[in-house]
């Protein structure tokens, strides 16, 4: 197998990317194909009081509608179980689905959507998560009493939580603190949100998905559907680009609904512009870092406080959030670790993954912050690094034992590609030992 | 609406389509003819997945009419292969793995098919220059620069 180790080789499939030949999911076209569109909130928060799909049924080329009430199972799904495939009821975020119309192409489906009467009593949104946990928020969850998401019963804060950071703060010859702020990103792949579903020949529906983790999305959309697994053909494997867009279901339920109402092969996939403006993101995020450090630059303590603005559901951002946590004190060996984070509903559009889970948002956070205490401390900043960078057999936060250490060996070897000179004493230095 | 029969000359092709005046190329290629080689991007003009060639110049088919190519020749990547044989380009994309999730090759290799045909020698700036307009969200942009460098210098 080493052979292979730094070589090119041919990209496995890749003679179908240059030709033109693979299919992706918007590439299959079936006989008789229908199509969906959503009808979206107009607004961020508000309550549906009428929503009348007649007219709309009565457009030439409509097949028909899909609302809460055509749904064989449950109206709920993703990885937090919160949000409702098709919300006629209170909505949280501008955009989010509450109807679909089924015609025999889209610009069909457009016109028909026009013509829902569809009666909302508008609410007042929070935007700001910070603005969100204080007393008199609008609230985001009909039937809850404050904004912020349970990681168990009655539990808000979550904390990680490795020796003492008190004791570690009075151990410090000095403490810095720096606060950061990340805005929403999105994954924006040059493939949009598209889904193709029918019913076969041997009575399964059959779903053609751009899924990044189609198991986890089968067990997702099989309540929807109350269909046994068994009967449920999930196919994906070809996307255009995901970046974490596609670790959550975005067009395989309504799609799959569709099917299973008409009969007939359904596709249904979104605009650019939809999927830029509702389809999930990376959620905004706070962050505070509080360090303690002696006079010869080792760490002593670590207190790093998280806010994550998940948006109007949970989605994965207790994934990211959790995972962030786990390695936001950083690369290095620090006995005193206190990770706090908080979860935040607000009527943005869903904060799911993006890239790096949530860890990079960690990291670029720690990173900034020692270079900043570098600088305060007088101390060269590889210098810093170097003094602190894991060895084998330190511990994380959640006290896991980090073996393999590398840290050190990739930063001699970043100054030797970067024409960094290090003096003696680090380049002596190795993840082996401390 | 009322349709109309469109006739052009399709990778090498005679073909004639019954559409409507408000179809894009993009639309006739993809829905009507099933020529899925050209992606559907943004289709807004942004992201280049898209492009053909139209007598030899790269359009965007998400931003062309179809009844403004009545009587002209398209190209698509389809169109690539001559006797079932890689063009230059194809193979250096292929081999020098120009591409990730694949979904804005065709769009590439169409630009940079006309670029080559103009500029047989391009440097390095005149390439990024002529391919700006086609986005890779992957990030292959290293790989299909030198695949077009390794292209224009005779390796394939
Ligand atoms: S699909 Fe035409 S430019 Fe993006
Ligand atoms: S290879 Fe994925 S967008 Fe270019």
């Amino acid at each position: 197998m080493t052979q292979y180790v730094g070589q090119a080789m041919p990209r496995y499939g890749g003679i179908g990317q240059v030709t033109g030949t693979t299919k992706y999911v918007d590439d299959i076209v079936l006989p008789g194909m229908l199509y969906a569109k959503c009808l979206r909130s107009p607004v961020h928060k508000g309550i549906v009081r009428k929503l009348d799909l007649s007219a709309a049924e009565a457009v030439p080329g409509v097949v028909g509608t899909l609302t809460a009430a055509d749904i064989p199972g449950q109206n709920l799904y993703g990885f937090s179980g919160d949000q409702p495939v098709l919300n006629n009821e209170h909505l949280r975020y501008k955009g989010e689905p509450i109807a679909a119309v089924v015609a025999v192409d889209e610009d069909t489906c457009m016109e028909a959507l026009e013509k829902v009467k569809l009666e909302i009593e508008e609410q007042e949104p929070v935007f700001d998560m910070l603005e969100a946990i204080k007393p008199g928020a609008p609230i985001v969850r009909p039937g809850t009493t404050h904004n912020l998401l349970e990681f168990f019963p009655g539990v808000t804060t979550r904390i990680l939580k490795l020796g003492d950071v008190e004791q570690g703060f009075a151990e410090a010859d000095y403490v810095f603190e720096d606060r950061f702020v990340h805005n929403v990103q999105d994954h924006a792949p040059i493939e949009p949100h598209v889904s193709v579903a029918y019913w076969d020949a041997a009575d399964q529906l059959v779903i053609h998905t751009v899924s990044q983790m189609p198991y986890f999305h089968l067990r997702y959309l099989q309540p929807i559907f109350n269909l046994p697994l068994s009967r449920i053909r999930y196919v994906g494997g070809v996307i255009g680009g995901a970046f974490g867009a596609k670790n959550d279901i975005h067009a395989d339920h309504i799609a799959g609904l569709a099917a299973l109402k008409f009969r007939k092969p359904v596709k249904y996939r979104w605009t650019k512009r939809e999927d830029l403006s509702y389809s999930t993101k990376r959620g905004a995020w706070v962050f505070e870092y509080k360090t303690g450090i002696k006079k010869d630059g080792r760490i002593t303590a670590r207190h790093i406080k998280q806010w994550h603005d998940t948006g109007a559901y949970g989605a994965l951002s207790v994934y990211a959030v959790e995972k962030c946590g786990m390695f936001a004190a950083g690369a290095y060996h620090i006995p005193n670790i206190l990770v706090e984070s908080q979860i935040i509903f607000t009527n943005k559009p869903i904060a799911s993954s993006m890239r790096g889970f949530g860890v990079i948002n960690g990291q670029t956070c720690v990173e900034v912050h020692m270079n900043k205490i570098a600088e305060a401390i007088g101390m060269d900043p590889w210098e810093l690094r170097f003094i602190n960078a894991w060895r084998d057999g330190d511990q994380g936060v959640t006290r896991y034992t980090v073996q393999g250490a590398g840290g050190l060996e990739a930063m001699k070897k970043l100054a030797e590609l970067t024409g960094v000179q290090l003096p003696d004493h680090l380049m002596a230095m190795s993840s082996r030992r401390r | 609406m009322k349709q109309q029969v469109l006739t052009f000359i399709l990778n090498g092709e005679e073909v004639a389509v019954l559409v409507t005046p408000t179809e894009t190329l993009l639309d006739v290629l993809r829905e009507r003819l099933q020529i899925t080689g050209p992606k559907r991007g943004c289709d807004d003009g942004e992201c280049g997945a898209c492009t053909v060639l139209l007598d030899g110049e790269p359009v965007r088919s998400c931003l062309t009419l179809a009844l403004t190519v009545e009587g002209r020749t398209v190209t698509t990547v389809e169109g690539l292969m001559v006797k079932g044989e890689l063009d230059r380009l194809q193979k250096a994309f292929y081999e020098r793995g120009a591409f990730q999730c694949g979904f804005c090759t065709p769009g590439m290799l169409m630009v940079a098919k006309s670029l080559l045909a103009k500029n047989p020698n391009p440097s390095r700036d005149e390439i990024r220059s002529y391919m700006a307009g086609n986005l890779c969200r992957c990030g292959s942009y290293e790989e299909i620069i030198e695949a077009i460098q390794a292209v224009a210098a005779g390796e394939y």
